[in-house]
């Protein structure tokens, strides 16, 4: 059982990377190329899916590949919260390709096979994120992934994407190298380990305000978390072609910061020493902070993929708000809402490639009368946009609800006020373009012009009927959320009769 | 007495005179083939050599080799150690690499009746740069320091553009000033002590540590290597020597020459005149210091605004030898360990760099940024490699340059030196910007305006390229085996346990 997890993690690394070497092999033969994606990302969901059971079981499979220093390995161990990212990942990249196929080639884009073997890349430095054993192991995933995004970033080669990637790469670079590395070294130095470690590991270490320094070195290292001012990349890296932005830029890639941020929180810090120290509360006000000045941004964006971009900005900081607000409870709601957001906003922005493959519009103004010509890719769009809002029967509701509940019980105000007027905002933002795409009239348009490809109208339905099949069935992630806050509880957790346990091939019903 | 144990009982000896003595058949093999395959010959030799000799230190044991019979101090001593052995390792797999890489390259750039001359000055610089680590006799460090000096000289001179000549000069006054500075300290110790044997001075100096003629001496060698070592601000010789020496010649100066120069350094400072007189008394860390994080900062910034690449990876490596000079100057284990292990790292990854120049070089004729826009659609394995190279040197992880960067910031954070820290931290950052400049041009801008298609370059070259690409990686790994021999060489050093 044990082998079979520790073969696991290989496969799961070694899946997508193989991928990379195949896509290169079938360069120039695109209907192999393709296979050779669809075939990986079929099996990186089969193989993430068979470490869901002994997880849920509480068994943390593990895997060391190579020592690089006395006391630092490049490790590898399947914990819950790494557990859920990457059934995100794996269980987005099979769509998302399904809609890379349609929208490459409707809009003819060169370099497909560049494209596709840098896409791979990342979901194996993605893979390597969400099962990181400790701090080292995640930076050096981190960085590959910041590094092998920025071909994709920068796919259109052109001026406005080469200024773009100088952006991207010079605030992620910037960010971890010049704050979490230290930070890094800082726990290192401290405690002559880096393992994550149920608990936490720097709670006795360090008192008062360094531990808010710390914290800071973590929070704004961790720049693809995309806290303000360090924001700016997100809406820089939206020059590269929509599946980027779907499952890189809206899951992959932010998910990875506020992954990692949460990480951080539970198992560097531990959730009880920052909440004794008053100097780390600073977190809880920078979340709220862009939570809201993003929707304000977002709401004067007219280009769609800007204002999403910005909605994601916002909606990454309920994740760390989830976590700094420090309650059980909302740190269940910011787990939750790294799957719900990562369901809701793929779907948003496969819509978005959706427009802009049928139509070739980009800004929110053109879009008028444009929910009856292209019904299936704008209903999907609403149902993305509710599950921002967090109305049910949308997945955005199951996480703010939880956030709301660890706000409450907590008494932190502060909290609350920040999810209620942001709520209002996103609906201020999103409802507008609901409303154009079917209540005002069409214009004028001399280019007559129905739905998309059929490969996109798939993906996105598929993503859309996610998004509501999370809200009725959202056993296992909070199965796995509760264990992450469980844990420092009773170290040897072990399942028992009365666990609520629903077998992951419910999982795979949900897909087409 | 079998040739077998001849040759096993000689290794030290063969080390250097192999090479030294090849060097002339070169010249008698004439144009064509033959002194370019001997060369390389002799070159991979030397590196099966280096390998043999390592293996007999690995356990902590020093080889003492008498030269000619003659037992020390009376005659010349061949030492090796596991700091000596790691040095030979890096320079003869350097010399091996660079050698089998040349044919193509100096094909290209030197003309055919200068070519057995180019071999022979090549491996005279191998047998010299070899020399200076092997032995145990001060002197004789300046004699194999001259016969690197002067044929590196006639190398550089022997570019294609005629600004060779004044680099070749300019390095050649330098050099000179630095070598007389090292030779007079040598004779000052001589004048006090009597001896010339490394050994013997370490046994005699301590006593005679309070008088200023040891003071002297110690001040001279110092600046002397600092010369040759390219320590800021003598490194000026430096950038106009490797920007106009012909590719090959850059790559195994880059990778070698100043890495044999800090060698020396360590050794004069630690085994001859020892820790505590160094640095208890001399406190010559409160000089290498400051000068090194000028070093490293200075040079990291005037390397982003090169328009030639090749240039720029020359104050890049001016700001290296600062990262290694740092780590000396933290005066504990973890530094000096940063420090030997960079010194190794360092030139597998400026090898790796400067080779892929020259392969462009053999293609376009030019480093100039501007004339290597979207070079890399047409190279592509040439300019990943470069990445690679590039990586490393900007130290992410699982590159060797990680490791070692890894160790230095260890080693000031045991000093409590965190302005150090970040210092190393910022210039990493402004490594990221030198180097991002060479990819965003390589692989973002058009070929410019009538310029030539090129093809990949061969195979020939393109192997050695990725051997020390590959070694970057895989020793950024397996990382275990490095970090053991640096770790035991630096306690050697400092005298404390194995």
């Amino acid at each position: 059982m044990t082998d079979w997890n520790a073969i696991g993690i290989v496969l799961a690394l070694v899946i997508p990377l193989g991928a990379m070497g195949g896509i290169w092999l079938f360069h120039g033969r695109p209907e192999q190329r393709e296979r050779v994606t669809l075939v990986a990302a079929g099996l990186l969901l089969l193989v993430v899916l068979s470490l869901l059971p002994s997880v849920l079981a509480g068994l943390r499979p593990e895997w060391v590949f190579a020592e690089l220093f006395p006391g630092i390995a490049i490790a590898f161990r399947v914990e819950p919260l790494g557990m859920l990212f990457a059934l995100v990942a794996a269980l987005l990249w099979p769509i998302n390709s399904v809609y890379s196929i349609g929208y490459m080639r409707g809009n003819n884009e060169p370099h497909q096979t560049r494209f596709y073997g840098y896409f791979a890349l990342a979901l194996f430095a993605t893979m390597g994120i969400a099962f990181a054993a400790n701090l080292v192991t995640l930076f050096v995933f981190y960085e590959l992934l910041t590094l092998s995004t920025y071909p994709l970033v920068t796919h259109k080669g052109n001026d406005a994407a080469r200024a773009a990637g100088r952006v991207y790469l010079g605030i992620l670079i910037t960010t971890s190298i010049g704050l979490l590395l230290p930070a890094i070294l800082w726990v290192w130095s401290l405690t002559g380990t880096t393992d994550f470690t149920v608990g936490g590991l720097v709670g006795d270490k360090l008192q008062g305000p360094w531990l808010g320094l710390l914290l800071f070195l973590f929070m704004f290292g961790i720049g693809k978390a995309a806290l303000m001012p360090i924001h700016r990349w997100l809406p820089a890296a939206m020059v590269a072609p929509t599946p980027v932005s779907a499952l890189l830029h809206a899951v992959a890639v932010v998910k990875a910061g506020v992954f990692s941020v949460v990480k951080v929180i539970v198992y560097v810090f531990g959730v009880d020493s920052l909440h004794a120290v008053p100097a780390a509360s600073w977190l809880l006000y920078v979340a709220g902070f862009t939570i809201i000045v993003a929707s304000l941004i977002a709401l004067r964006q007219d280009n769609l993929k800007r204002r999403l971009a910005y909605s994601t900005i916002s909606q990454l900081s309920y994740v760390v708000l989830g976590a700094a607000i420090l309650a059980p409870v909302s740190i269940i709601g910011a787990a939750l809402h790294i799957v719900a957001h990562a369901f809701g906003k793929i779907t948003l922005f496969f819509a978005a490639g959706s427009i802009y493959t049928a139509a070739h519009k980009t800004e929110i103004s053109q879009l008028r009368g444009i929910g009856w010509r292209m019904p299936w890719t704008m209903t999907a769009f609403s149902i993305g946009a509710l599950s921002m809002i967090g109305v049910p029967p949308a997945a955005g509701f199951i996480s703010k609800w939880y956030m709301l509940l660890g706000a409450f019980e907590t008494q932190q105000l502060f909290a609350v006020g920040v999810i209620v007027l942001s709520t209002v905002l996103n609906a201020a933002y999103f409802l507008p373009i609901i409303f154009t795409a079917f209540a005002r009239p069409a214009e004028d348009d001399p280019a007559q012009h129905g739905e998309a490809p059929r490969p996109i109208v798939i993906a996105l339905a598929c993503t859309a009927g996610l998004t509501v099949l999370f809200f009725l069935f959202h056993q296992v992630p909070l199965d796995l959320a509760g264990q992450l806050v469980e844990l420092p509880l009773s170290d040897d957790f072990q399942p028992n009769g009365s666990q609520p346990y629903v077998p992951p091939s419910n999982i795979p019903q949900a897909l087409p | 007495m079998s040739l077998g144990t001849a040759i096993a009982q000689n290794l030290p000896a063969l080390q250097v005179v192999l090479p030294l003595l090849a060097a002339p058949v070169c010249l008698l093999l004439g144009r064509g083939r033959a002194a370019w395959a001997w060369a390389t010959l002799v070159a991979w030799l030397g590196l099966l050599i280096s390998l043999a000799l390592l293996l007999q230190v690995s356990d902590g044991s020093v080889l003492r080799y008498a030269f000619g019979g003659w037992a020390a101090p009376w005659g010349i001593e061949y030492v090796v150690d596991r700091l000596a052995a790691m040095v030979l390792l890096i320079v003869s797999l350097i010399g091996a690499l660079v050698l089998s890489y040349a044919r193509h390259s100096v094909d290209a750039e030197i003309d055919a009746d200068r070519q057995p001359l180019f071999y022979t000055l090549l491996l005279l610089c191998l047998a010299g740069l070899l020399g200076i680590v092997i032995t145990g006799d001060a002197f004789n460090l300046f004699v194999l320091l001259e016969v690197s000096s002067l044929s590196t000289y006639a190398l550089i001179s022997l570019g294609r553009n005629r600004r060779a000549l004044t680099a070749a000069y300019q390095y050649l006054v330098m050099g000179t000033i630095g070598a007389t500075f090292y030779i007079i300290g040598v004779g000052l110790l001589y004048m006090v002590t009597g001896t010339l044997n490394m050994a013997d001075l370490a046994q005699r100096l301590p006593e005679l540590a309070h008088l200023r003629t040891v003071k002297t001496a110690f001040a001279f060698i110092s600046v002397g290597l600092a010369l040759k070592l390219a320590m800021f601000p003598l490194h000026l010789w430096l950038p106009n020597a490797y920007t106009y020496a012909p590719s090959v010649v850059s790559a195994f100066l880059a990778a070698t020459a100043t890495k044999v120069a800090l060698y020396a350094m360590i050794r004069m400072f630690y085994t001859v005149f020892g820790a505590p007189f160094s640095f208890g008394t001399m406190h010559v860390e409160w000089l290498i210091l400051p000068l090194a994080a000028a070093a490293i900062f200075i040079a990291s910034v005037v390397a982003v605004f090169q328009h030639d690449i090749k240039r720029m990876l020359a104050y890049s490596s001016v700001a290296q030898i600062g990262y290694m000079l740092l780590g000396l100057g933290m005066v504990n284990l973890t530094g000096l360990t940063a420090s030997l292990l960079h010194l190794f790292n360092h030139a597998l990854m400026k090898g790796a760099l400067f080779l892929a120049l020259g392969a462009v070089v053999y293609r376009i004729g030019s480093t100039n940024i501007e004339r290597m826009g979207g070079i890399a659609r047409e190279m592509p394995w040439t300019m990943a490699a470069f990445v690679v190279g590039g990586l490393s040197l900007i130290g992410v992880p699982l590159t060797v340059g990680f490791v070692s960067k890894w160790y230095l910031l260890l080693g000031a954070m045991e000093n409590g030196w965190w302005p150090l820290v970040i210092l190393i931290l910022a210039t990493s950052l402004i490594a990221v910007v030198y180097v991002w400049r060479v990819v965003e041009a390589a692989y973002f801008r058009a070929r410019p305006a009538g310029s030539a298609p090129v093809s990949e370059a061969p195979l020939t070259l393109l192997v050695p390229i990725w051997l020390l690409a590959l070694a970057n990686v895989y020793l950024g790994i397996h990382t275990r085996p490095l970090i053991g021999l640096a770790g035991s060489a630096a306690a050697d050093l400092l005298g404390v346990g194995p």
